[in-house]
């Protein structure tokens, strides 16, 4: 199950674990990311809560975790490759992985349809 | 995901230029009063491309003006009234950097100043001014102006900057006789048969040209440009990653009313007679730094890990001591890392001086590092 935000983040929901990355049109917006600052493996995250920084060549964004939770893995590829981000936004570009603390959180965020909806409307 | 940005309800201005970018897929922003293209297909590729080849920019935006007068040196006094070039000594089809000074020793802007070559038509003296300034500075000058001399606003020409290592052969293959120019030089001429005002001159560290020519021209002459094949359309993203690489001041951001030409490094700017007479505003304010040395410098700045260090950036010492503030910085696309400008305290301001930079609450190591950080490669 993959959900999203009207932030332009998507969680893929992986049994107990969510894994955490930012939208193709997300990142068509950013322009090329040259930087991904991730949080450290055991920080605890809240929904709609900073929980990643992105940067283009222009600006910084804060990226929101879609869920709440404890980060137990982040995308260590990011470092070395950061334009990932821009290529694959919903494969190897993804940022960080949480271990879910309230599945009912998951209701707040859009499926695929609404979201397709939500950004041809913007 | 959030990204701050400024968004204001004026009404925003076109350049002659703007079917064109729209045609050509460019991302449109607000700036300085203008709607202007901030990327094509994004700031790398198209800044990689000016440091490889050649890109086309609309400067439009920027103010022109011409200054007529009964004779160059009555002209030239009149701009040695509110800067401190030696314009007296400015041979014409020579350009000068300079800016206009306030009383205090601040900068009201930085500019171009070119000497006509006295051909028909031409004014003694022509003016290229930051855009967000140029109503105060057009003012300010028509304000000191002595009698019988006028100022034309030039809002019926556009400006086109070509820039990077192929620009020159680009303007020999639309006929114009680049190769007896050299950097910060001046003339007339025509590029496929449109008549222009050529400045070898620019804002990116590489050789290349500004274009003046008349807004009815502008679009057929830059689609000419844009039709030979090292020629790519660049925003005002790339615009400024080069720019902070070869170390160039952004009014508003590194340089202001508040900054002086000492503390922001622009000492080469002070012509020696004019040091010497003393007699341009802010002089009091100016002599004195350069005999004491100023409170603050500008220095090039190197994080040492791989997060930018944005404008504002809080900059301390080793020792959490403050220092001063970033006041450009971003990823530079030549080196594949961060860089930045800002200014320290003089005792911090020596190449290699490790720095902390404050980037989201947290400290980051830097050091001071000498600018340019990419080699200018102007045709001298």
């Amino acid at each position: 199950m993959i959900k999203f935000t009207d932030q332009h983040e998507w969680v893929r929901v992986e049994g107990e674990e969510a894994v955490v990355g930012i939208t193709p049109y997300a990142a068509e917006q950013l322009g090329d990311v040259v930087f991904v600052e991730l949080p450290e493996a055991g920080r605890k995250v809240d929904q709609f809560k900073e929980a990643a920084v992105v940067e283009s060549v222009k600006a910084a964004s804060e990226i929101y975790a879609p869920v709440g939770g404890e980060v137990v893995a982040v995308n260590a590829a990011l470092a070395e490759t950061p334009g990932l981000v821009n290529e694959d936004a919903l494969g190897k570009g993804w940022f960080l992985k949480l271990r879910i603390r309230d599945k009912g959180e998951l209701d707040k965020l859009m499926s695929a349809e609404e979201y397709e909806t939500y950004v041809k409307g913007l | 995901m959030t990204t701050s940005s400024s968004t204001h309800g004026e009404a925003l201005a076109r350049t002659a230029l703007h079917g064109l970018h729209a045609a050509r897929g460019a991302r449109l922003v607000p700036f300085a009063g203008y709607e202007m293209p901030v990327q094509y297909e994004g700031i790398l590729a198209e800044h990689l491309h000016v440091r490889a080849a050649a890109g086309l920019f609309d400067v439009s935006h920027m103010g022109q003006a011409s200054l007529f007068g009964p004779g160059d040196e009555t002209v030239a006094r009149a701009l040695e009234a509110l800067m401190p070039g030696d314009f007296l000594g400015l041979k014409p089809g020579f350009i000068r950097y300079s800016m206009l000074l306030s009383d205090a020793g601040g900068i009201y802007d930085d500019l171009m100043v070119t000497r006509g070559r006295g051909e028909p038509g031409e004014g003694r003296y022509l003016l290229v001014v930051n855009a967000a300034r140029k109503s105060f500075d057009l003012a300010h000058i028509e304000a000191a102006l002595p009698k019988g001399v006028t100022l034309v606003r030039e809002e019926e020409r556009a400006l086109i900057a070509l820039q990077g290592p192929k620009a020159a052969a680009v303007m020999e293959a639309g006929g114009f006789a680049a190769a007896p120019m050299v950097f910060m030089t001046a003339r007339r001429g025509s590029v496929h048969g449109v008549p222009v005002s050529v400045s070898r001159s620019g804002y990116t560290g590489e050789d290349g040209f500004e274009i003046s020519v008349p807004v009815g021209e502008a679009t057929r002459l830059a689609e000419a440009l844009l039709a030979h094949p090292d020629v790519k359309p660049i925003g005002l993203g790339a615009r400024d990653s080069l720019r902070l690489e070869a170390g160039l001041c952004l009014y508003g951001s590194d340089i202001d009313e508040t900054t002086s030409p000492v503390e922001a490094g622009l000492t080469f700017a002070l012509s020696k007679r004019r040091r010497e007479a003393g007699d341009f505003p802010g002089a009091a304010r100016i002599l004195k730094e350069l005999e004491e040395g100023p409170a603050r410098l500008r220095v090039g700045i190197l994080p040492d890990g791989p997060a930018p260090a944005r404008a504002h950036t809080e900059i301390r010492g080793e020792d959490g001591a403050p220092l001063g503030e970033v006041t450009s910085g971003g990823y530079a696309p030549s080196l594949s890392r961060p860089i930045a400008m800002g200014y320290v305290a003089r005792g911090a301001a020596a190449d290699g001086t490790p720095l902390a930079l404050m980037v989201r609450d947290r400290a980051r190591a830097a050091h001071v590092a000498p600018m340019p950080f990419v080699p200018h490669r102007y045709r001298r």
